[in-house]
């Protein structure tokens, strides 16, 4: 049998009093795409990053081809013949393709010759690999999916027969992260070796041919992809039995909550982001709004949020009408029994540098159970956190931690939290699982059935055509601007990809 | 009075008043292009200035003079390097220091070693840059216009005047036709992207900076040995600061920094000749007024005339390893 491409030998690696990795050892088989799978935290890229140099690990071996290597800077890896596609891509924003690739690998101190033969190269990997990009291109200018496509040439380009890639599709589009699929099935075609590191089990399943996975620092398995399932992985990662399938009753929907009628929301530059969009969430269902990011369905979510005005079109909360057009606010809105979780949770949701405590109660701190007189009653205030932390089981379960020291699935829950329990009449939810750990995901979907099985109306946006299909009973698709079609919550994958991809639908039959 | 003398004339001091800026802009460059801000141009120009006076008026010699402005101006710089970007300090403050260091140091030392009140002795002869004659500029100052524009506009000037205004087109030379200038932009952008194609990113901005410091230490050379026959104190007067407002007009480019900088050298040079000239309508114009022009147009154009001015995009952040 070929030496393995790699192999890590009791690979261990500490932060201060965190151990990041103990005793990894992997093998990987070249010519093969191998998954590396595990929550967020589980040491995954840190792993890679000691693969890469960018740290060098307390102990252990790393053998690349059979010969064991020491890799203390990016630079011995790429000597090696590892590249790297790191999940916030390493990109000169306003620079060419051409420069962007060629940057550090230059090969000569004047930049003509370097350009010219970087060119010719970069032609020849087009041919080779499939990867066609403008070389003139300014790279910000391009979609993300091309972005990434001048990740992976720029590893190529210098010569890596082993490419890691860290978290690729989080930011592509489900078409994009098909056609990424494509390439690296083509790559392995070729002979190239290819880590994918993940947290999406669809993906591993989809592309691998091994798949290993890490829990707590620690690797806990490797397995053949075709000798596997997606409920061994998930229970593999998380160390206990993860229900992915949510489950839930038929819904009972009743009078209708929310109504939206003939809405349009324009943006900043002038452009009519929501066009002339009409539906209504019901109590006791959860309408789902599927399609790629940047659809108009944030601009949707936030003007019905009172967040963004709208240019025309009516909404009735309780068939009494919000004044979209005008005065909404937030508070207002929160007053009349409409919560809101939004999209961005960093940003919007959350003030980061607050404490727990104080984010628990953000928006709702003027209700006169937290007050005293005209200050905040901070007594009050504890016990109303640590009730939520103990039911939506937020850790670590402390008040008065600074909410950015919090892992991701817990900032969302806490978010969570404030607005679920003030038991609203409708529920706005956008991406409520963005960059959370399966576990935290499961506990999440249940919430959000728990809320519709009580008789609220549920309105979810999330770009995770899964996550979708598994909550929503009716499910509208959004495609520039404006709803291309309606379906039910049983509606397939496939079908929903086509809408969302605008292929079909009223805009594609014009 | 003649017309074109008197436009001579100005254009004359509009080019020696922008040497200084120009040297100061380009300096700036370099620094704020790898994404180190460099508020303390001035002060390091100031020092420099300082350091090319006593150097000039010990050795006798101009050349001399200008070899010590640049190792004292590169010290300085390796100060902000040092602050910035191994001890990843503020920039801003680590600029103001070094200005308030060279504004006492250079007095200080000044009275200590020459007590002349700050000030360095005067030098002259070939302890200064003096004026360099054109070939054939006195054969052709007789021919109408083109000969008077050649003799007296563009013969004449210090050696120091035309290795500025070639600097120009190497700086663009350097910036976007070699590697150092392909990865100087870069890390000022994105130095994560630089360290992870396997390039030091403190050893890059530690360049950048020494070329800041050579930039700026013969900006200050100019000032004590060419403009002037030796170091004054404060004698920088604010260039520093409009060299870097000259920098954000010319959005970090090193072409339009040249313009920049002759057009803020012309509204000095305007100021200075329309003291105490009646102007047709308004009549005669405090002199005050006039020495604030150049300032107040430069508040308008930095306000709204130049469109947006994107600096580096990891200009004052200290670069810290993800992870």
């Amino acid at each position: 049998m070929a030496d393995a491409a790699i192999e890590l030998i009791g690979i261990n690696k500490s932060f201060g009093p965190v151990r990041a990795n103990r005793d990894i050892h992997l093998e990987v088989a070249p010519g093969t795409i191998h998954g590396i799978i595990g929550e967020n935290g589980a040491g995954k890229s840190t792993l890679m990053s000691i693969l890469y140099g960018f740290y060098q690990a307390d102990s252990g071996d790393i053998l690349v081809r059979g010969k064991p290597v020491s890799i203390q800077t990016p630079n011995d890896a790429i000597a090696t013949g590892i590249g790297m596609v790191h999940q916030h891509f390493m990109l000169v924003a306003n620079f060419t393709v051409l420069e962007n690739i060629i940057l550090g690998a230059e090969g000569s101190a004047l930049l003509t010759s370097s350009i010219g033969r970087a060119r010719a190269e970069l032609r020849r990997l087009e041919q080779d690999y499939g990867l066609e990009v403008d070389p003139d291109a300014v790279v910000e200018e391009l979609p993300v999916g091309l972005q990434q496509r001048v990740e992976i040439l720029k590893a190529l380009y210098r010569g890596a027969d082993i490419l890691i890639l860290d978290e690729p599709t989080g930011v592509l589009t489900p078409p994009e992260a098909d056609h990424l699929f494509r390439i690296l099935a083509r790559l392995k075609d070729e002979g190239k070796t290819v880590i994918l590191i993940t947290h999406k089990l669809r993906e591993i399943m989809a592309i691998t041919d091994n798949v290993s996975v890490m829990r707590a620092g620690t690797m806990v398995a490797t397995r053949k992809t075709s000798d596997t399932t997606v409920e061994e992985l998930a229970e593999l990662m998380v160390g206990r039995r993860v229900l992915l399938r949510v489950e839930k009753d038929a819904a009972n929907p009743a009078a209708s909550k929310l109504s939206v009628e003939n809405l349009t929301v324009r943006d900043g530059r002038g452009v009519d982001m929501v066009k002339d969009v009409s539906f209504e969430v019901r109590a006791g269902e959860i309408v789902g709004i599927a399609g790629v990011a940047g659809n108009g369905q944030s601009e949707l979510m936030e003007t019905i949020a009172g967040l963004r005005r709208a240019v025309s079109g009516t909404v009735l909360l309780d068939n009494k009408p919000i004044d979209v057009t005008g005065t909404a606010d937030p508070g207002e809105l929160r007053d009349r029994g409409l919560a809101h979780v939004p999209e961005d949770r960093h940003h919007v949701g959350l003030v980061l540098a607050y404490e727990e405590q104080e984010n628990a109660i953000l928006g709702y701190h003027d209700q006169a159970q937290y007050l005293k007189g005209p200050f905040l009653d901070h007594a009050a205030i504890r016990r109303d956190a640590e009730e939520k932390i103990a039911k939506y089981d937020i850790r670590p379960g402390n008040p008065r931690l600074k909410t950015a020291n919090f892992s991701g699935g817990n900032q969302q829950k806490i978010v969570l939290a404030r607005e679920m329990e003030q038991d609203p009449g409708v529920l706005l939810v956008g991406q409520p699982t963005r960059g959370v750990d399966v576990g935290a995901i499961e506990f999440i979907h249940k919430r959000l059935i728990a809320m519709r099985d009580a008789g609220k109306a549920v309105l979810l946006v999330s770009v995770e055509l899964d996550e979708i299909r598994a909550l929503s009973d009716r499910i509208l698709v959004m495609f520039d601007g404006r709803i291309v079609g309606e379906r039910d919550g049983s509606a397939s994958e496939g079908e929903l990809g086509l809408l969302m991809a605008g292929v079909e639908g009223p805009e594609a039959a014009e | 009075m003649d017309f074109l003398p008197t436009i001579i004339t100005v254009l004359d001091s509009t080019i020696r008043l922008s040497i200084p800026l120009l040297l100061a802009c380009l300096a700036g460059l370099y620094s704020e292009r790898s994404g180190i801000f460099d508020i303390g141009l001035e002060g390091k120009m100031l020092a420099g200035a300082f350091a090319a006076g006593s150097a000039a008026f010990v050795f006798g010699s101009a050349w001399i003079g200008l070899g010590m402005a640049i190792l004292v101006a590169v010290a300085l710089a390796l100060v902000h390097g040092f602050a910035s970007i191994t001890h990843r300090g503020n920039q801003i403050v680590s600029g103001v220091a070094i200005n308030f260091i060279a504004a006492g140091a250079t007095i200080i030392l000044g009275q200590a070693w020459f007590a002349q009140g700050g000030r360095t002795p005067q030098v002259s002869g070939p302890g200064r840059f003096n004026a360099v004659e054109l070939p054939g500029a006195a054969a052709l100052r007789d021919v109408p216009v083109l000969g008077t524009i050649y003799a007296d506009l563009l013969s004449g000037h210090t050696i120091l005047v035309y290795l500025a205004f070639l600097t120009v087109p190497v700086t663009w030379w350097v910036l976007y036709r070699t590697r150092f200038g392909l990865r100087l932009r870069a890390v000022g952008e994105n130095p994560a992207a630089v360290d992870t194609a396997g390039i030091s990113v403190p050893w890059l901005r530690y360049r950048a900076v020494i070329c800041t410091g050579i930039l700026s230490g013969a900006a200050g050379a100019y000032l004590a040995l060419a403009m002037n026959a030796g170091f004054v104190k404060d004698m920088t007067a604010g260039r520093g600061y409009i060299a870097l407002a000259a920098l954000i007009f010319a959005k970090w480019r090193p072409v339009p920094a040249m313009f920049a900088c002759l057009l803020f050298g012309f509204l000095d040079a305007l100021s200075i000749r329309l003291q105490g000239t009646p102007l047709p309508l308004v009549g005669r114009v405090p002199v005050q007024f006039m020495q604030a022009l150049p300032y107040i147009l430069t508040v308008i154009l930095l306000a709204g005339f130049i469109g947006k001015a994107i600096p580096p995009r990891a200009g004052g952040v200290p670069y810290v390893k993800e992870r």
